[in-house]
């Protein structure tokens, strides 16, 4: 332990990290490894079978497909949005900047149930949409649109105060030197948004993954078609097959830790090669 | 489902609350499924003067309501349910079995079967019927769209797939059942997880040609948005849904509950019990309440599960388990 220890002008790291792993404990560890240790009551047999059926494969493919597709999409559009709010001024931008915390305080359920009243075919939108050949609701290109509304604020957020700190110093030097406008903005500025951008990224696409409330109105909950891990997870708890519900989380966060993992590497790489640059 | 745990809770703390405050009074709490909110908001308040009149005792009842197996669910959970009345009895079953809160032979208790009352599946179809749906044949015809839930979530879309399987086995035998009732769920754009959503899929929203329903839920649909907009269809043959109500053994007994409960339980087979019933689009079991009421409640001919699939257990196994008939029409 003394060795690992590293001798800080702070006082109080011994106490700190105490606290901080017990927290870590009582709030995430404890109640994920019930999951795993519910899972243990399955063969290996039993939990491959479990996990790979046609039903639940294709569900997989849905469930990190379309969150990557939304996590995606809120990356491009949430860095606009955030370049607009931080960047120019304009009457109502306080609103606006408060608009973008909407997705985070309504209740999912109440977004789905908006999101699919408007882009049903008697709908809003939808009453537009479906003439054109589109369906959105109970298809999973619905299913999509209601992640990326409740990924919007994770990228906004994330992006905006960095964006913030980059002074617009920085951008006259670069104009001075001879970069032109595309040259400022990806020699310059987004080197240094980027790993900002990663995180929200990695938030959105998180988020996007265990959600349920508001994708479960617009999805039609199609087997094979649109049905998300989660709804097959409470499939399963319905009919009280405890043991399979959790053998599927457990695929799911396992999944989920390792594509966080890897975007966390990719942030650290390219922080390291923006620093040696 | 967050909410509605979180429903659950809020309601169960609050009786406790309320168990812990009032002196003289008794509670209960019914665990009860989706479409019985209007019946039981009715039924409580009829039951809670019934008892205060008989006996000078306030008897405060607590309503909890949710899709049949969520509830069956959170009663296993730990939620203190005086009295279950579910959907199914295969939700009681599983309380019996996994938790053993009541003896497995519960349904034996109560006459009939443990259900005061009964109902069974019909359609609904949009005003003037331009699709012309008249039997379960034509919901299996190309181009038409049914609305119903999903039966691995909910127990209502359970009584409607044994009532296609059954028309399409006498219809057209044994062995084309399976196919039948396939080209009805190819037919099918969107599952929802209860009872309540496929209504407000068909009717706020639009979609489909017809809504297989609960005959109570069909009838409340052109109660609530007019009979100029929808129109009920009668099968040529529907199932007899028994929707069981039973007391939890274990949960009156540490509470002090289980006279006020079984009187509530017997209230329903009474006279008032069954007006109450009839009055919300609930089939009466008493011969004269029925009699009476006989116009409000089209004449079907109805089969019982237990004949016609050799009762929840089997129907569940073959139908509704992983790899049973449900999951294989979405495989094939």
């Amino acid at each position: 332990m003394s060795t690992f220890k590293q001798h800080s002008i702070l006082p109080g790291f011994n106490l700190a990290l105490g606290f901080t792993l017990l927290y870590l404990s009582l709030i995430v560890l404890i109640p994920l490894s019930a999951a795993f240790i519910r899972t243990a009551e399955l063969t290996w047999l039993e939990f491959w079978t479990i996990v790979t059926t046609p039903r639940v494969m294709a569900s997989y493919r849905l469930t990190f497909g379309a969150s990557f597709a939304a996590a995606l999409v809120n990356a491009v559009f949430g860095l606009l949005v955030a370049w607009v709010l931080v960047r120019y001024h304009f009457p109502g931008k306080k609103l606006v900047d408060a608009l973008v915390d909407l997705p985070f305080a309504l209740p999912t359920a109440v977004a789905g149930i908006a999101l699919t009243a408007l882009y049903a075919g008697n709908g809003w939108i939808g009453q537009f949409l479906e003439p054109m050949g589109f369906k959105v609701a109970f298809t999973p290109l619905g299913i999509f649109v209601a992640l990326t509304f409740i990924g919007l604020p994770f990228v906004v957020r994330t992006v905006q105060p960095v964006l913030e700190d980059i002074e617009s110093e920085l951008e006259e030097a670069a104009a001075t030197l001879g970069a032109n406008r595309w040259q400022t903005f990806t020699r310059v500025i987004f080197p240094a948004l980027f790993p900002a951008l990663m995180t929200g990224f990695a938030l959105a696409f998180a988020r996007a993954i265990g959600e349920y409330g508001s994708v479960i109105f617009i999805a039609g909950n199609m087997p094979m078609i649109s049905e998300i891990t989660p709804l097959l997870i409470i499939t399963k708890l319905e009919q009280y097959d405890y043991a399979g519900a959790t053998a599927l989380s457990v695929v799911m966060l396992v999944i989920s830790f390792i594509l966080l993992l890897i975007i966390n590497l990719l942030q650290w790489w390219s922080r390291r090669r923006s620093i040696e640059s | 489902m967050n909410t509605n745990k979180w429903l659950n809770i809020t309601i169960f703390t609050a009786s406790l609350m309320i168990g812990s405050h009032a002196t003289a009074g008794k509670t209960l709490l019914n665990v009860s499924y989706d479409p019985t909110r209007e019946l039981y908001s009715e039924f409580n308040a009829a039951f809670a003067e019934h008892w205060q009149a008989k006996n000078n005792e306030k008897v405060t009842i607590q309503q909890s309501h949710g899709g049949s197996g969520k509830q069956a669910r959170s009663v296993i959970d730990g939620l203190e349910a005086d009295v279950v009345t579910l959907a199914l009895a295969s939700d009681i079953n599983a309380i019996a079995e996994k938790a053993k809160l009541l003896p497995e032979d519960w349904q034996k208790r109560l006459a009939l079967n443990s259900t005061p009352y009964t109902s069974t599946i019909i359609f609904l179809v949009r005003k003037g019927n331009p699709k012309g749906i008249k039997d379960w044949g034509d919901l299996a015809r190309p181009g038409m769209a049914v609305i119903t839930p999903n039966p691995k979530t909910s127990g209502g879309a359970q009584w409607n797939f044994l009532a296609a399987w059954q028309f399409g086995k006498q219809r057209y035998g044994e062995d084309k059942a399976k196919d039948f009732v396939s080209n009805i769920y190819k037919n099918v754009p969107v599952l929802d997880s209860g009872a309540r959503g496929s209504t407000t899929t068909f009717v706020e929203r639009g979609v489909g040609d017809v809504l297989i329903s609960w005959e109570n839920e069909a009838f409340l649909a052109i109660k609530e948005y007019g009979a100029d907009k929808f129109e009920v269809v009668i099968p040529s043959l529907s199932i007899l849904a028994e929707p069981p109500v039973a007391i939890v053994d274990k949960v009156v007994d540490k509470k002090g509950t289980r006279q006020v409960a079984e009187a509530y339980l017997q209230y329903l087979y009474s006279e008032e019990g069954q007006e109450i019933a009839a009055k919300h689009f609930y089939r009466p079991t008493d011969a004269k309440v029925a009699e009476k009421h006989a116009s409000k409640f089209p004449k079907i001919e109805l089969f019982k599960i237990d004949d016609a699939f050799g009762g929840w257990k089997n129907a569940h196994k073959v139908h509704f388990a992983d790899g049973g008939t449900f999951d294989q029409i979405y495989l094939q």
